[in-house]
């Protein structure tokens, strides 16, 4: 039925049965949808966030998806500024993982915020000082970016290929992709950094407060260590899913081991700034605000476990997997290094976000607790909808990978 | 006030937050300007 479209030379599912691998998808965004207008006309009591928790599940699934996502700008950096060519096999993947994960944000935003109507007020009546100022106007850049990195693949498809204008305009695009990789690696830098600077500022929170250089606190270098570091994991981890369901090879292994050893060595160097930004915390801002570094862990269901978690097991135990060749060649064992990379990096998101609020931080409060209504879980869900059925639909009718028909022998 | 801020005051912290933006938004559109053009003059070409 759609044959006319699927990349020349590439096998695809019956379309029906591609319609079937839609319908969760499409569950979920309905669920999503539904949540979503109740939000928009209910309000937000619809969610459990409150004046304690203003930041809540949407930001956690915001700032996870926008780690994850980084393998975009990182891949998009080593093959077209650093010039690693192995990478080419990948990187329409990890751009079409970037552009699902900060399009789903926004929109994830959207709702968050409320009133959607009045979310140009930020760039409008701009407070410079705002960290969140500059990622809302660096994400909102960067997606654009990302759409610009696109839509070349996109004009790549069969039936889009046969309009000549498209076809150039496409083929000139891609000719000047330095360019944009370059301007994405820069405003991705900024707005990861941001993100971990808008916690390490709230000097009222000692929980996350943290000091630093000039006018960045550790947690502004740190987020972008540890989002360079998961979102070529969770590219991996995309590839191999897709791999696994379509029952084919679609990158070569040494774009793939690339990528995952530079995983390896950029976790490695995040955990050990990351225990050290732990220890000169515990010894530093701890005392310094009249508490004990167990103050911290004394109360409700976050304890020292999920410390323990996001650094060590989550983190050591990965870093050294994705380091020792035998492991990660082996790819079952690769698979589970990059899942346990991406939960480390949601955990220390988690953290950031949820447990700071929920901690006490005057003598006379007490401990917060939060739970998210199915509202919340569904635009969350939603997003999750969202992106298999764009990576999907992206998969049968574009030439996402390169060397598939290649690796596949298959005939044209 | 410039057409892009409406709080625009002339001071460096404005001239560095919002110049850093407006030279990203300024390298985006030149990129896109560029090829647009490069198109249409060798779909001219082409047709020479």
């Amino acid at each position: 039925m759609d044959s006319a479209l699927i990349p020349e030379g590439a096998t695809r599912c019956s379309a029906g049965r591609f319609f079937l691998w839609t319908l969760p998808w499409l569950g979920l965004l309905a669920w999503g949808g539904l949540s979503a207008v109740l939000c928009f006309v209910l309000g937000l009591n619809q969610t459990n966030m409150s004046n304690i928790f203003a930041f809540a599940l949407w930001i956690v699934f915001d700032l996870a998806v926008i780690a994850l996502g980084a393998g975009a700008f990182f891949t998009g950096f080593l093959t077209y500024i650093i010039g690693r060519k192995e990478l080419k096999n990948i990187i329409n993947a990890a751009v079409i993982i970037g552009f699902i994960c900060y399009s789903g944000a926004m929109g994830m935003l959207g709702i968050d915020i409320g009133q959607p109507i009045r979310g140009w007020f930020i760039f409008w009546h701009a407070n410079i000082h705002s960290m969140l100022v500059e990622v809302s106007f660096c994400i909102t850049c960067y997606l654009v970016v990302l759409s610009i990195e696109y839509l070349p693949i996109i004009l790549e498809n069969r039936g889009l290929q046969k309009i000549k204008e498209l076809k150039l305009f496409g083929h000139n695009l891609h000719h000047i992709m330095a360019l944009f990789a370059a301007t994405g690696t820069f405003l991705s830098f900024f707005h990861q950094g941001s993100l971990g600077g808008m916690f390490g500022v709230m000097y009222a929170r000692p929980f996350a407060a943290r000091e630093g250089f000039f006018i960045w606190p550790w947690t502004f270098f740190l987020f972008i260590l540890s989002a360079i570091a998961a979102g070529p994991c969770f590219t991996i981890l995309c590839t191999k899913l897709t791999e696994a369901l379509s029952r084919k090879k679609l990158v070569p292994d040494n774009a793939i081991q690339l990528l995952a050893r530079i995983s390896g060595w950029l976790l490695g160097s995040y955990l050990i700034l990351k225990i050290a930004d732990t220890i000169g915390w515990i010894y530093g801002i701890v005392p310094r605000a009249g508490q004990t570094f167990m103050d911290f862990y004394r109360e409700g269901p976050y304890g020292i476990w999920l410390l323990v978690c996001e650094i060590f097991v989550f983190g050591v135990i990965p870093a050294i997997m994705l380091l020792t060749p035998g492991i990660r060649k082996n790819t079952k064992w690769l698979i589970l290094a990059s899942i346990m990379n991406c939960t480390g990096i949601v955990l220390n998101r988690f953290m950031f976000i949820v447990v700071t609020l929920a901690i006490p931080v005057m003598p006379f409060d007490r401990f917060w607790s939060y739970l998210p209504t199915w509202q919340e879980w569904g635009i969350g869900f939603a997003v999750i909808g969202y992106g298999f059925l764009v990576f999907s639909l992206s998969y049968r009718y574009l030439p996402l990978f390169p060397k598939e028909r290649e690796l596949n022998h298959t005939i044209n | 006030m410039t057409p892009l801020s409406f709080e625009w005051q002339w001071n460096i912290e404005y001239l560095i937050f919002m110049g850093l933006l407006y030279l990203a938004l300024a390298i985006i559109g030149a990129g896109l300007i560029f090829t647009l053009i490069k198109t249409w003059f060798e779909l001219h070409d082409k047709e020479d």
